[in-house]
Order: structure tokens, then C-alpha cells, then sequence
């Protein structure tokens, strides 16, 4: 057991897996003698060679489709795209192959793909490179979504997708890369994809969440008066999302609140709010919140904090739920 | 043009030590998609197959031509032209036709349809319905085989016997010389030392991309030997009209991508004889000219051969072949039509993942609501 930031706790899953088998193999802008450029795979070329650590001019869709036709190949690729916003030129790859052949080809073509991808504000960058795109894959019949909140689960995630038959988009919330660590263990294992995790558990008031809002929910929480139990679900997975958990939690509580970066409109919020007036529709107390990031532009960084939902408007938010 | 055009092959060419029975082969290969390729457009025209439908009539020798130079381990991707791919890498008619059908013996149960045929046992990664799109899928494909031979060192997705080097072949069209994952494919695909690979991009020049001349929308089109040059890639240009020098050019060619490892470049002339797809008006050129390449079509042509030159072949053998090919892609019809549809639950939501998910099912709670349990209360 070591004490790790998220950025090492990739990397260790990286390593692992890639040790554990010869078909895992990385490319992607800058990941191999440079470690990439949040320095994820850091020391991976050194100890893998070039050929499997393989570096590439800035091509994303020339990336995203040579790691697809490898996993064609019988490998099992991890691209890595430099910032959420690159995903644009190789956004076709993606959803017009990658997430179609195992239909196409009534399942006898897959694509065991692990497209990692640093994702979210939070770090003072610029838009295309601040934003939260993650319903847009949600949205892909064949793709699954994953976006971890913690050290711990983000290497249990990580082996899971890079194990996962189908291809599988992993987005790392930038904005705690390296703002926390966590006991993470030395040993390999998984985190199941499609499982949401139980934060703190709760009575009066769920709220669901996911990635590095996580930890500003956490942050609001702490705020809150001490006769209002909640409940803070992080969901770990966007697609195939848990809705099990969420519906019994809410089912118990009769109040939900969401929270998350992406702008508020279609963000991935509206599907669990939905999801919850069918499911929960005799139970709620509360009309369903969403505390999001606003209908504009990812703002630059002078404005960005006022963009992100943060401690103060999350819990603002809880509270007008808990006082309908 | 005519057949008299054709040049006989020089006595020391690769095609002129090849037996009769190969050519014969080529000949009744490319038969059978002339054939196949009828029938498809009157199931068409009938409203028998629906969507979209591109044939090959015209462009047979392409496949037939370098498939013939390749080891069946070598992986193929191609674009949305691709019934002849198909037929051509042993797809059986049947279940080419099927698939068009959007029947459940399809190669893909009636779930790609025309422009998507897929036949993993027999390599061929896909037919792709994105101008382009495919190349670096076959940039993967052509790495993944030589990560297979210098990194792992023991086939774990071809056959056995398949040969250590490998070459993976891309289809395009003119067209994609305009898209960029071409190019961005072409500049990886020649990388010292990162995704250097073998890789063939082998450019099916039609001339036409749907209604657009190569000249109006590629520049360079004159020469399209700067495109290759501009990443350093070997290039070769050969036409399909005389099956036996598209054979003679490219299959030295093919050979030395294969035990150098590195990618090439055919611009293949070619020629379809019907329009881009089911619905073309064909306002962009003159019938004189669709009749004139006809005239000097690859099949009569190598017919020519056999039966006047190599003398391996009588007339009558000939009306055999192409009987024989009428036989099988009707049985191919016949087949499709008498084929059993997919069935929702059985084909609507499988194969979206490895594990179906919950609410892919259109027979859970997620029916427009009408299972909600809270409504049946």
C-alpha cells in the first residue's frame, strides 16, 4: 500500500497491465519520451521499449484509427488523447468505428480499446482544454464512459477498461491529478465498470455526482447543518451508468440533487433526473436539482471559477431541495 | 479500345510462368462479381435490398488482380465499393447476398447491409461507409501484425500458418485522397522506428468520387505520384484493364512492402461501368465514354488470352464459366430471399456490447414507459 495521486495510480495500473500482457500497448502525442503531457506514463518508454510506447505527431484521428484497427489486430490499444477538445478530429474514429463494430460485424470484429483522456477544468487552462464532453459519448450506443473521483478507484477503473472487451472512453478529471493522495494498493485490481460508489451513505437527500466535482461535493458537505443527512453518490461509471443504486437511494430519500461540470442543458444530469421521475416519481419529496456548469463556453480561467459548481452553490443547491 | 488493344505478356513475366489454371481462376473470379453484381442491381431495382447499394461492374480485376499477389493472412480493409472485396477474399454469394438483404444468414446478419461487409475467418476488416475513414484502420492492422511478429511472437489472431511478415491492404477511392485520416495515415505509416508499417494504400482511380471528376476535386490529379512522394512512400501506378499486368506490376511490388515492412502506394486506374450508387443520373459524363472503357474490358480481355493466346480455354468453356456464375448468384437470390429476417429479440439490442445492457432492451421498463411499473399501478 502506497500513498498515491491519481496521476500515479495511473501509471502503476499502466505498468501492471502492460507487464501482465503483451498486447497492451500505448500511443499517443508526446506519451512516450516526454511521459506525456500531464506526465501520466511517465518512465513507460524507458521500461516498455518504443514499440510499445509509442509516440505520434499531433493526428488524432489518424491515432484514434490506427489504435482501433490494432485492437482489429487482436491488440488491446490505449490511446491517449492530449485534452478532452482534441477528441473533436478523432470523434469520428470513435463513434463512426469503434463503437459500431461489434454490431456491424454481428460480434465477431471488437475493439478492446482504452482511450484515456484528461478531461475538465479546474487548472486554469483554456476552453478545449477545460471542457466536460462526457454525455456526447454517453450518447454512443457501443462506447462506455468511465470517469474516476480517486486515486483508488481510478486505477481499479483503469484495469477494468483496458480488460474490458469494448472500447471503453476514460476521461481523468485534471483537476485532481495531483490535489490529493489516497492509499492505493500495490496489488492489481479491478473496479467494476458500471458500478456507482457510495460515498458517505444518508438519509435525507441524495446527491449524485461523478469525476472531480466529486471532491467539491465532499467539500460542501462539510458546510451543511448536522441534522441534514445526505447521501453522495459518485457514479465511477457515466455508461453504462448504475441506476440501481441512484433509484434506491432516491427511493429512500425522496430528494435528489445533481452536480456536475458540464453545461447544464442535455449534460448527463438530465438522463438521472429522468430516470429518477420514472422510476422514483411516487417518492420524491422535491422537484430533482442540478447544480452544472452554465449554456456557454467553458470561460477562461479568470471566470472559470465562477463556472464550476463549487462548495458553496452545490450546497446552496442541497439546501432548496432539503427546504421544499 | 478493344480486346486486340491488349498486349500479350512478355514470355518472362510473372503472369506468363503462372499455370493455366490461376488465370483460369482470375477469369472466373471476376466472372462471378460481374455476375453476382447483375443480380444485386435488380434485387435493388426490385426493392429487394434496401439502403444503399454501390456495385463493382468494372472494377473486378482490382481485387481479383491483388488479391492474387497476397497471402490469405494478409489483412484487407476497404470502403463502401466492396461486394467484389468480399466475394473475392471467399465470402460465400450467399451470404454477401444476405447481408444486402438485411437477412439473419448475412455475413453480418442483415446488420452492416451493402456497405459494411466484415469476414474476420477470411481477414477482410470491413467494408466503411466514411470516405477515407478506413485508412488508418488499416494503419492499426498493418502495425498490430508486425507488434504481433517482433513483440509477441506467436499469431494470436491469424491462422497459424499465416507468414511472420504481413501486409495489410487499404481501399480507396480517388476520392479519399482528399480527406484528411488519409493523410495524417499516409505521414504515420512511414515514421522511422514508431508506426512504420507495411501497409499498401492501394487507390482504386475510377476517376470519379460520386459525381465529382478526379480533376475537379483533386490537385495534383495529374500526377499523383507527389502524394506518395510528399511521405517518402514507394509508389506504383498500373491499371486494371489487362488483369495480368496489374498482376506482373504489383505483386513484386506487394513482396517488397512485405519483407521490408514498409508501406506503398498504387495508383490503380480503373473503371466503373455503372453509376456511384443505385441513384446516380450520371450528368457528369458522356455515355461515349462509359462505352469506350467497356470496349476494353478486363474480362474480355483476359478471355482473349486464354482462349487465343494461351489457347487454355475453348468458347464454349467460357459460356460454362459465366453460366455457372449466373447459376450461383441466383442461388445466391434465391437463398436471401428465402432467408429468415433478424428477429427484435434476438438481433435489436445483441451485440451492442459484449454484455447486453439494461436498457438497450426494448422490452424492459424502457419502452416509451408503457412497462413502467409505477404506471401499472
Amino acid at each position: 500500500m502506497a500513498s498515491l495521486t491519481l496521476v500515479q495510480a495511473i501509471n502503476l495500473a499502466l505498468i501492471q497491465e502492460m507487464e501482465a500482457d503483451d498486447r497492451v500497448l500505448i500511443l499517443g502525442e508526446d506519451v512516450g519520451k516526454n511521459g506525456g503531457v500531464f506526465r501520466v506514463t511517465e518512465g513507460l518508454h524507458e521500461r516498455f521499449g518504443a514499440k510499445r510506447v509509442v509516440d505520434t505527431p499531433l493526428a488524432e484521428s489518424g491515432i484514434m484509427g490506427s489504435a482501433i484497427g490494432l485492437a482489429m489486430g487482436g491488440l488491446r490499444p490505449i490511446p491517449e488523447i492530449q485534452f478532452e477538445g482534441f477528441m473533436g478530429p478523432a470523434y469520428d474514429q470513435l463513434t463512426n468505428h469503434a463503437a459500431r463494430y461489434r454490431s456491424r460485424s454481428r460480434g465477431s470484429i471488437t475493439i478492446p480499446m482504452t482511450v484515456r483522456v484528461p478531461v475538465g477544468g479546474g487548472i486554469h487552462a483554456p476552453e478545449l482544454h477545460s471542457d466536460s464532453p462526457e454525455a456526447i459519448y454517453a450518447h454512443t450506443p457501443g462506447l462506455k464512459v468511465v470517469m474516476p473521483s480517486s486515486p483508488y478507484d481510478a486505477k481499479g477503473l483503469l484495469i477494468s477498461a483496458i480488460r474490458d472487451p469494448d472500447p471503453v472512453v476514460f476521461f481523468e478529471p485534471k483537476r485532481i491529478y495531483r490535489s490529493f493522495r489516497e492509499e492505493v494498493p500495490e496489488d492489481e485490481y479491478t473496479v467494476p465498470i458500471g458500478k456507482a460508489k457510495i460515498v458517505e451513505e444518508g438519509s435525507d437527500l441524495t446527491v449524485v455526482t461523478w469525476g472531480a466535482s466529486t471532491v467539491q461535493c465532499i467539500e460542501a458537505m462539510d458546510s451543511l447543518p448536522e441534522d441534514l443527512s445526505v447521501e453522495l453518490i459518485d457514479l465511477r461509471t457515466i455508461y453504462p451508468w448504475d441506476e440501481e443504486t441512484v433509484v434506491e437511494s432516491v427511493n429512500k430519500t425522496g430528494r435528489c440533487v445533481i452536480v456536475h461540470e458540464a453545461p447544464k442543458t442535455a449534460g448527463f444530469g438530465a438522463e438521472v433526473a429522468t430516470v429518477i421521475q420514472e422510476r422514483c416519481f411516487l417518492k420524491l419529496q422535491a422537484p430533482v436539482q442540478r447544480v452544472a456548469g452554465f449554456d456557454t463556453v467553458m470561460p477562461y480561467y479568470k471566470l472559470e471559477l465562477e463556472y464550476l459548481p463549487d462548495a458553496a452553490r452545490i450546497g446552496k443547491g442541497i439546501l432548496e431541495c432539503a427546504a421544499y | 479500345m478493344g480486346a486486340t488493344q491488349t498486349q500479350v505478356p512478355p514470355a518472362d513475366s510473372l503472369s506468363a510462368k503462372l499455370p493455366d489454371e490461376t488465370l483460369v481462376g482470375w477469369l472466373k473470379d471476376m466472372i462471378l462479381i460481374r455476375e453476382f453484381e447483375l443480380r444485386t442491381m435488380a434485387a435493388y431495382q426490385q426493392a429487394k435490398i434496401g439502403g444503399f447499394c454501390h456495385v463493382y461492374i468494372g472494377q473486378e480485376p482490382v481485387v481479383v488482380g491483388t488479391f492474387a499477389a497476397l497471402q490469405h493472412a494478409d489483412p484487407i480493409v476497404t470502403a463502401y465499393r466492396d461486394h467484389g472485396h468480399a466475394l473475392a477474399r471467399g465470402m460465400h454469394p450467399n451470404a454477401c447476398m444476405a447481408e444486402m438483404y438485411g437477412k439473419l444468414p448475412g455475413c453480418a446478419k442483415g446488420k452492416g447491409g451493402s456497405m459494411h461487409m466484415f469476414d474476420k475467418p477470411n481477414n477482410l476488416f470491413g467494408g466503411h461507409g466514411i470516405v477515407g475513414a478506413q485508412t488508418p484502420l488499416g494503419l492499426g492492422l498493418a502495425f498490430a501484425a508486425r507488434y504481433e511478429n517482433e513483440v509477441i511472437g506467436e499469431a494470436i489472431n491469424y491462422n497459424q500458418d499465416a507468414p511472420a511478415k504481413r501486409v495489410a491492404l487499404v481501399f480507396l477511392g480517388d476520392g479519399a485522397m482528399n480527406q484528411g485520416a488519409f493523410h495524417e495515415a499516409l505521414n504515420l505509416s512511414n515514421l522511422p522506428g514508431q508506426l512504420r508499417s507495411p501497409i499498401i494504400f492501394i487507390v482504386e482511380n475510377n476517376k470519379y468520387s460520386m459525381g465529382t471528376s478526379i480533376d475537379r476535386g483533386t490537385t495534383m490529379a495529374h500526377d499523383m505520384k507527389v502524394k506518395a512522394d510528399a511521405y517518402g512512400i514507394d509508389y506504383l501506378e498500373t491499371e486494371a484493364f489487362d488483369i495480368t499486368r496489374l498482376y506482373d506490376d504489383f505483386k513484386p511490388f506487394a513482396d517488397a512492402c512485405r519483407e521490408e515492412q514498409k508501406p506503398g502506394f498504387v495508383n490503380l486506374h480503373c473503371y466503373r461501368y455503372q453509376g456511384h450508387s443505385m441513384s446516380d443520373p450520371q450528368k457528369y459524363r458522356e455515355k461515349t465514354e462509359v462505352e469506350e472503357y467497356q470496349g476494353n474490358d478486363a474480362i474480355d480481355n483476359l478471355t482473349h488470352h486464354l482462349v487465343n493466346e494461351r489457347k487454355a480455354l475453348t468458347e464454349d468453356d467460357v459460356k460454362t464459366i459465366r453460366k455457372d456464375a449466373k447459376d450461383v448468384s441466383k442461388e445466391a437470390q434465391k437463398f436471401a430471399e428465402e432467408a429468415p429476417e433478424p428477429s427484435i429479440e434476438g438481433e435489436l439490442y445483441s451485440d451492442v456490447y459484449a454484455n447486453i445492457q439494461p436498457n438497450l432492451s426494448p422490452m424492459d421498463h424502457y419502452r416509451h414507459g408503457s412497462t413502467n411499473a409505477l404506471l401499472e399501478d
